[in-house]
């Protein structure tokens, strides 16, 4: 039974994509500078942008990259049901109250099959609902995580870019997408739940060495102070010198132990800046930030090949040219190749 | 080069050419019910029709569906609304979007007697989905107050 | 009206030893059973066969585990008890419904109360507006429940009240309405729902965490084990489990645990389980799977026998015998042709009757489009009546036992209910409390629920399952089914009865109770009941005393599983 009622009101707003490009790009400016004086609705139009990609993601890149890069960026990661969306809300509030400008995306998997995603983080959120709560942005995976990630750390850059001074992005388990992204945060904090079957799987999963701050959420719960203790002797094992991850007991339900868990943030946050971990960790990010893109080129060179990337694979395939010597051709053709062109179009152009 | 390589363009580039960006919903609960049932469905069936559910659950108000519309630039409010205060309800969230010079239709849930569909309409809900609407009908119905937005 | 001859075939013409198991049996049943007294009635067909009063095999009903019913006699006895069950407007008009009911004879009141009482919030809440007085009654503070009392002596009625999260306030204003009105507490009757865990679970009720929520449910069940005889603490609730979407075996598994759940919190508070466990009481849902019913009421009583003899300890005969009252389901009734849920409700009734039930609620026929009318209301009373005096379906107790079919469906209802204790009990380890608490914060119950719910909504929609008027047989859908709608003018009303009541009231106690409260929230060890009624009887609202609480306690949001 479904009754579609008439005369339902359609007001003007801006286009979702418009074919001109350059009515874009002067929408992406005033779009921009009104995310920057604060509007949400204006930052939410461009974090879709960002999403999806194309010119007007780009457009939207341009006009962060000169203003980003004050935010700390901070990752949560941990298994489902350790509390993250909680924890994220608790750490979120007592950073607000510190006086910072927070913003959160929250990063769920879309369904492999149909490409749809149910976005549940903003249920435990409950500071997101307040007026001058954070802003809360949840990002489906969309596809694959190279993807994801990319698409991320736009939407960070853009959050960063129009004034967000801490950005925490949460992601949903212990994977792939967890690990991407967590090497390109400032600090990354890892939620396990008493017990220590979070803490093997986090080990298992790599996390335990790209962690910065372990927290032990539900530390009401029996088996709180073992785990801290496990994760505790694992460092003792596996760390050398620096920095060494403290790990917080929490109660994201309650609060308590989100001050501790922000004073951790704000000792790494100082850490990099006072050492030279930090410009290290810097020049990493961006490294890894171009391998991406240098990644998604030739992913897109091999399914989406030119003419002459073509003839190439024709003469592999024929016995002609040896598959190592006809990547080498391909890889030199790379700095010809308009960045900003194949960025933008679904299809590389040669 | 002609810019700052800045990622921003991957994940489209990897992602199925063929299927369109999916449209974004927001699902919520007016009010103190909290019959989530039919909600919870219809996230489900949204989510397997390649839509993205931006899910709110119970206990919403109108100023925290907007805020939640607002950041997550969401295409579509979805309310469910099952204590027969839809005529209360529902005029109330079209009027908060309008007040804030938005264009995001509203589209109902629940039970709504036939009579009460044309007040529903004068008020500017988009559509009314009922009980027994089909997984199709619902997909279709939040598509179409999508597209009627852009 | 006498006994058949021979109320147990084949029982005195078997040739069984007399000291065999089974004439031990049957001759304890006789003796329960000719103890028992008889209603009026005839007890035999249409054609005038005479009906023996049980058949079959032991053990029989009243014989442990129960699954055959809890009396010897049954409905020979005394039919259940038809409860309707209602509520609306303003405390005033519903206690003029009361004073009807009971100049009719009635004994039962059954209240209603409206979203903004049942979460805990006063009518001037934000929340509240457009719910105040809309699907029952609302009480704001104890002037709101003598209003809905006046007039009515407490101590000769038996008083249901559904309400959860602020179960113990609603408990305290009846207790200072009785004592206001010359009633001591100890010689109040009745029902309280207060089962909170399936508010976390199905219906999302709740206002607190689950651990201080469970803590108020103990102080209440300690409280009336001392005080209040008479009156039945925890109405342990299937009802919303599956009015959520839950199968048959999963509304039976998750209330029994919830059952459990509770005798293992009162225990740990210090109860001897026999002191409680008589008086607590259980509510499911009559679905429209006709045997499916059947098997999960017959398995619900002897699985509670079982376990609470053999995993509790239980001694005492009442602690081992599980009451139940049942209501049609709701969500089983369509919008469509809402005719046809008359003839929903019936079987849904029969499945019920049949399964034993202690009290029945049937739904009306049009509560699928609105609150119901007062016609249709009538029609479902009549559909219990029809069972009760024409069909002949009471005047034998566990008419299906026996069954081959229905003693599997029982059979099977029971195993799969065990595979979720077996699941519970090692999330709790060893706990079924624990296990409980588990499974909702780690999103096991709603996850299950929605999954069965999705899987029904989608046989529906790939047309598998058919529902008549909905994805079939849709022709003759002629809509104009008359609907009731409610007064705006309640809400202003309200408003002012609260206004004036806080005006009247001396705000210094007010203050000074509610800080007492807090303060005894914060020490587990206090029974919460006594400083409850405190602030109840210096007129402190409904919403205020929450509000303490939740200063300690903190509020709840659900686990965001979908």
């Amino acid at each position: 039974m479904t009754t579609e009622l008439p005369g339902s009101p359609t007001p003007e707003r801006p286009a979702a994509q418009p074919a001109d490009s350059a009515v874009a790009a002067g929408d992406v400016t005033a779009l921009f500078e009104r995310a920057r004086g604060g509007d949400r609705r204006a930052l939410g139009r461009l974090l879709t942008y960002t999403e999806r990609g194309g010119p007007l993601a780009d457009a939207v890149a341009v006009a962060a990259w000169p203003l980003a890069g004050a935010a700390h960026v901070v990752g949560m990661t941990g298994a489902p049901g350790v509390g993250k969306s909680t924890l994220t809300d608790r750490l979120a509030q007592v950073a607000a109250e510190d006086g910072r400008r927070v913003a959160i995306l929250a990063v769920d998997p879309s369904s492999p099959l149909t490409g749809g995603a149910i976005l549940g983080d903003r249920v435990r959120m409950g500071s997101a609902a307040a007026p001058g709560g954070p802003f809360v942005r949840s990002m489906a995976s969309r596809g694959q995580s190279g993807g994801l990630a990319l698409a991320a750390l736009a939407a960070v850059r853009l959050l960063d870019a129009t004034g967000h001074d801490l950005i925490i992005v949460e992601t949903v388990g212990i994977g792939q997408v967890e690990v991407d992204i967590a090497r390109t945060a400032d600090t990354t904090i890892v939620a396990v739940s008493p017990g220590w079957g979070d803490a093997v799987q986090a080990n298992k999963a790599g996390l335990l060495e790209m962690a910065d701050i372990f927290v032990v959420n539900k530390a009401d719960r029996a088996g709180a102070a073992d785990a801290r203790r496990d994760l505790e002797y694992m460092l003792d094992l596996g760390h050398g010198t620096g920095w060494r991850p403290p790990v917080a007991l929490t109660v994201a339900t309650t609060g308590e132990g989100a001050d501790e868990l922000f004073k951790h943030v704000q000792d790494h946050r100082h850490h990099l800046r006072t050492s030279s971990a930090g410009a290290e960790r810097r020049t990493r990010h961006v490294a890894e930030e171009v391998r991406r893109h240098l990644h998604r080129w030739v992913d897109l060179l091999v399914a989406q090949p030119s003419q002459e990337a073509a003839q190439l694979f024709a003469e592999v395939a024929q016995g002609t040219l040896a598959p190592s010597a006809a990547a080498r051709r391909l890889a030199g053709e790379l700095p010809e190749r308009d960045a900003t062109a194949d960025a933008g179009g679904d299809k590389p152009e040669v | 080069m002609t810019g700052p390589a800045v990622g921003t363009a991957g994940s489209q580039a990897e992602r199925d050419p063929d299927r369109p960006e999916p449209v974004r919903v927001v699902l919520a609960k007016l009010g103190l019910d909290g019959h989530d049932r039919g909600l919870k469905v219809v996230a489900r069936m949204l989510r397997d029709a390649g839509l993205e559910v931006i899910y709110l659950g119970l206990r919403q108000t109108t100023e925290s569906i907007l805020l939640a519309v607002e950041q997550e630039d969401a295409d579509v409010i979805g309310l469910s609304i099952h204590n027969g205060g839809h005529l209360t309800l529902a005029p109330r969230m079209v009027e908060a979007v309008r007040a804030a010079g938005m264009d995001v239709p509203v589209v109902v849930g629940g039970i709504v007697p036939d009579m009460d569909l044309e007040r529903l309409s004068e008020a500017g809900v988009f559509a009314v989905l009922g009980p027994g609407a089909s997984a199709t009908e619902v997909a279709e119905v939040v598509r179409a107050a999508a597209a009627a937005r852009a | 009206m006498s006994l058949p001859d021979n109320p147990v075939p084949g029982g005195a013409e078997s040739h069984d030893d007399e000291d065999s198991p089974r004439a031990r049996a049957e001759a304890q049943w006789r003796t329960a059973f000719e103890a028992a007294p008889l209603r009026d009635g005839t007890f035999e067909t249409m054609s005038g066969v005479p009906l023996a009063a049980v058949h079959g095999d032991p053990p029989y009903p009243g014989q442990f585990p129960y699954t055959r019913g809890i009396y010897p006699s049954m409905y020979r006895s005394r039919l259940w008890t038809m409860r309707l069950f209602a509520g609306m407007g303003t405390a005033a008009d519903t206690n003029l419904r009361f004073k009807r009911l009971l100049d009719a004879g009635g004994t039962g009141l059954s209240t209603a109360f409206d979203m903004p009482t049942l979460m805990g919030r006063d009518s001037d809440h934000p929340w509240a507006v457009g719910e105040v007085g809309r699907a029952g009654v609302a009480v704001d503070t104890v002037a709101d429940m003598e209003d809905l009392f006046a007039g009515i002596d407490l101590g000769g009625v038996s008083t249901s009240m559904t309400i959860n999260g602020p179960a113990n306030i609603l408990m305290a204003m009846y207790i200072v309405t009785g004592e206001r009105g010359g009633t001591d507490r100890s010689l109040l009757s009745g029902t309280i729902q207060n089962d909170i865990l399936k508010e976390y679970q199905a219906q999302k009720e709740y206002i607190f965490p689950p651990r201080p929520s469970v803590r108020l449910v103990t102080d209440l069940i300690r409280f009336t084990t001392a005080e209040m005889p008479r009156w039945h603490p925890v109405s342990i609730s299937g009802y919303h489990i599956r009015e959520a979407g839950s199968t048959a075996a999963q509304e039976l598994a998750f209330t029994l645990a919830n059952g459990f759940a509770y005798v293992e919190a009162a225990m740990a508070a210090g109860l001897d389980v026999d002191d409680f466990a008589g008086r607590l009481s259980f509510f499911f849902n009559s679905h429209i799977d006709f045997f499916e019913e059947i098997g999960k009421y017959r398995a619900a009583r002897r699985i509670w026998a079982r376990w609470m003899r053999d995993r509790y300890g239980a001694r005492n005969e009442r602690s081992l015998q599980l009451r139940f009252h049942t209501q049609t389901a709701g969500v089983s009734l369509t919008a469509q042709q809402p005719e046809v849920n008359i003839a929903r409700v019936a079987t849904q009734a029969l499945a019920a009757v049949l399964g034993g039930t202690q009290s029945l609620h049937t739904d009306s026929y049009d509560e699928a489009l609105a609150l119901p009318t007062e016609q249709a209301a009538r029609i479902a009373l009549r559909t219990q009546q029809v069972i009760a005096h024409e069909t002949g379906a009471p005047s034998v107790a566990d008419p299906l036992g026996g069954s081959a079919y229905v003693e599997w469906m029982t059979d099977e209802m029971e195993r799969r209910a065990t595979e979720v204790f077996d699941h519970l009990d090692k999330l709790g380890e060893g706990s079924i409390l624990e296990g409980v608490y588990e499974g909702i914060a780690n999103g096991y119950f709603v996850g299950e629920i929605a999954d069965s719910a999705y899987r029904f909504e989608r046989e529906v929609n790939a047309g598998r399952r058919i529902i008549v008027g909905v994805n079939a047989y849709t022709e003759g859908d002629d809509g104009d089914t008359p609907i009731l709608y409610i007064d705006d003018d309640v809400e202003d009303q309200q408003l002012a009865r609260l206004a004036g009541a806080k005006q009247q009231r001396d705000s210094g106690a007010v203050v000074a109770a509610l800080e007492r409260l807090a303060a005894g929230a914060a020490d587990p060890t206090v029974n919460l009941m006594e400083p409850i009624i405190d602030c109840v009887r210096v007129a402190a609202t409904e919403g205020e005393i929450v509000h303490a609480l939740e200063g300690v306690f903190g509020t709840y949001t659900e686990p965001a599983v979908v």
